[in-house]
């Protein structure tokens, strides 16, 4: 399945802005922050279609992901 | 000894107060309010002789704790019509603790033309007329004053829009670096120009400083308190490395980022106009991405954003700025968002209400959506003049909605809404409504737990736990405002348990008090009842403490969701 990827803020670095990448059906989110090698505990935010999601969370084709390291602001 | 000071602007006398004893344990926010609260008769018209301009450091002020330089400014506010607390970084908070003034507080209004300038230094206060530099903007007079006093004065100064008494006009705070920081919110810019006061300049040369009790404790406590900050993601790195900016993509990502008008959540240029990109072009450029708005600050939030030959164009250059001449203006062009940053700076006028007021202008067709370049001619040739369309401009998104017969405009109790939309992320929502100070997202910054997972988790869509988060931030803030702290200690005050004992130890150690955590909420809820008290007053009443219409009735994409609070729920706020 196609999932559209985002990354923000250190993310980014040595990585990517937006990206489409496959993964087999039913991949949970944590595996493709693995596949990003992202230290789960650098993980802030993760949103799925725009809402906020957890790691074990199942992935759909076409879905949306974008991760945050924590960061904040005001 | 610490002293009260009043300038009787009427009479042109000043005089040094003993400090009475009830004000004895306020700062800041807490003093601010407690004197406007005590002094001003609430119904009072605010540019009138009746109203007062308090100055006051807070509680931390002037010690060596880490980002504890903010200074209070209060009085009441001529555009909400409620009782205002605005605070800003700069010099001029640590050069008052040090000259032992606990409050400045300006009072009456002069007879005739003449505008004046007050001094402050270990001799007292004086007022002299100025002529000078009248009608000048606040860059011009930051050098003047250093001209004529050195480079270490510090400065409160006023632009034409405080001149012209527009009702979004700020106070400016000379910064470390002799730019700007700023009073932003609620006019008191116009406040300071009612009183013809054109600047205040501060010489803290000889000053007694602030005398610590018990140093030994204040060092340990300022200690794991640094620690504390350095250690938080939020504030050790996140806001360093991309300032408040970085909230660009997250709020568009979470869709509640205000676009044309409070009419979409996402902004497809975002980025364009994001902390990544922004951060990228200061460096490339030969900027600085961090800086602080006062010595003694770790975090670091501010930047120094240059033009692309590397001249200055701005600091201190601010999401809320970005996102309302950005996504809410439409506007995709970083460069002209931080030349019209540096122009609002100039003639002084609050960046918040000026760009949501431009969502609201564009609406009336006034510019066309996306026309930054139109943005900075308005600055420029119609409010830094003063013309009659400038005037309305420059009293703020409700006084353009009122002039050109807008229905969509974005305030509560007169004040601007700032960047995060209310129906998507609700619980920024009962803070805008509830706030003392109209729609404020600082008093109460449910973002925290709503969006960025600071402090626990509140699903930003539903409308479960929002009355009480609001109610606890806002109640958490007040106390922190009187301390002379930078709001995003509380970024690691949620989230570090060792952080919040040891700014409470430090208070303490400096006082030789015993303060206790339940202590500093009591003084929190005492500000908030305080100032509401004062605001009822006023005239307010609970259906002032709602958001405009148009949230109730117009789903905004792509969440597709309305403001669904009904009154009695939105005044569950206020059972404390």
């Amino acid at each position: 399945m196609r999932i559209n990827l985002k990354l923000f803020a250190t993310f980014r670095v040595g990585r990517f802005s937006a990206e489409a990448r496959e993964y087999p059906p039913g991949t949970p989110v944590a595996a493709v922050i693995r596949d990003l090698r992202i230290p789960e505990e650098q993980i802030g935010m993760i949103m799925l279609n725009n809402r906020h999601s957890e790691p074990d969370q199942q992935l759909h084709e076409g879905d949306n992901l974008a991760l945050f390291p924590l960061v904040g602001g005001g | 000894m610490d002293k009260i000071i009043r300038v009787n602007m009427t009479d042109l006398s000043t005089k040094v107060e003993t400090v009475p004893s009830a004000w004895a344990g306020l700062g800041g926010r807490a003093l601010t309010s407690t004197i406007v609260a005590a002094e001003v008769p609430p119904t009072c018209h605010a540019l009138g002789p009746n109203n007062k301009l308090v100055f006051a450091p807070g509680l931390l002020t002037g010690t060596p704790a880490a980002n504890s330089g903010r200074l209070s400014a209060g009085a009441k506010s001529p555009l909400t019509g409620t009782i205002k607390e605005s605070n800003a970084g700069g010099t001029a908070a640590q050069m008052l603790a040090r000259l032992g003034i606990k409050a400045l507080i300006i009072e009456g209004l002069p007879k005739g033309e003449a505008w004046y300038r007050l001094h402050v230094s270990t001799d007292g206060v004086t007022i002299q007329e100025e002529t000078e530099l009248v009608g000048r903007g606040n860059f011009a007079v930051v050098e003047a004053v250093e001209a004529r006093l050195g480079k270490k004065t510090g400065i409160l100064t006023i632009g034409p829009a405080g001149e012209m008494k527009m009702t979004a006009a700020n106070i400016s705070v000379k910064d470390p670096d002799s730019k700007i920081r700023s009073h932003g919110r609620g006019g008191l810019g116009a406040v300071m120009g009612s009183k013809k006061i054109k600047f205040i300049s501060i010489d803290d040369k000889g000053a007694p400083g602030v005398k610590i009790a018990d140093p030994e404790k204040f060092k340990t406590a300022a200690r794991t308190f640094a620690k504390a900050l350095l250690d938080h993601p939020v504030s050790g790195e996140g806001l360093p490395t991309y300032g408040t900016n970085v909230l660009v993509n997250i709020l568009n990502e979470a869709g509640g980022l205000p676009t044309r008008n409070f009419t979409h959540g996402q902004f497809a240029a975002h980025e364009k106009i994001c902390g990544e990109t922004m951060h990228d072009t200061i460096v490339a450029r030969g900027g600085k991405p961090k800086h602080g708005c006062h010595a003694g600050c770790i975090i670091q939030c501010s930047q120094v954003y240059p033009d692309k030959e590397g001249k200055y164009v701005t600091s201190g250059f601010e999401y809320e700025t970005i996102w309302g001449l950005g996504a809410d203006c439409c506007v995709d062009n970083l460069d002209d968002i931080a030349l019209a940053d540096n122009i609002m700076d100039d003639i002084g006028i609050d960046s918040i209400e000026t760009a949501v007021m431009f969502g609201v202008a564009m609406e009336a067709g006034i510019l066309p959506f996306g026309d930054g370049k139109g943005i900075i001619r308005l600055l420029k040739e119609e409010i830094g003049k003063g013309t009659p369309l400038g005037r309305i401009l420059g009293g703020g998104a409700g006084s353009v909605g009122k002039a050109f017969g807008v229905t969509r405009v974005p305030v509560v109790k007169n004040q601007g809404i700032p960047a995060y939309d209310p129906r998507s992320v609700k619980g920024i929502g009962i803070t805008y409504a509830t706030s003392t100070m109209g729609a404020d997202h600082t008093s109460g910054y449910t973002i925290a737990t709503n969006i960025l997972n600071v402090g626990g988790y509140v699903d930003p869509l539903k409308k479960d736990g929002q009355v009480e988060l609001s109610r606890n931030l806002q109640i958490a803030t007040a106390a922190v405002d009187s301390t002379g702290m930078c709001i995003f200690i509380a970024f690691p005050a949620l989230d570090i348990p060792e952080c919040l004992p040891a700014l409470i130890d430090m208070i303490n150690a400096r006082f030789g008090i015993a303060l206790t955590g339940d202590d500093v909420i009591e003084l929190g809820k005492y500000i908030l009842k305080t100032e509401r008290q004062f605001n009822i007053e006023a005239g307010f009443t609970k259906a002032d403490d709602r958001l405009p219409e148009f949230f109730n009735v117009e789903p905004v994409p792509p969440h597709n969701v309305v403001w669904d609070f009904s009154g009695e729920e939105i005044d569950e706020f206020w059972n404390f």
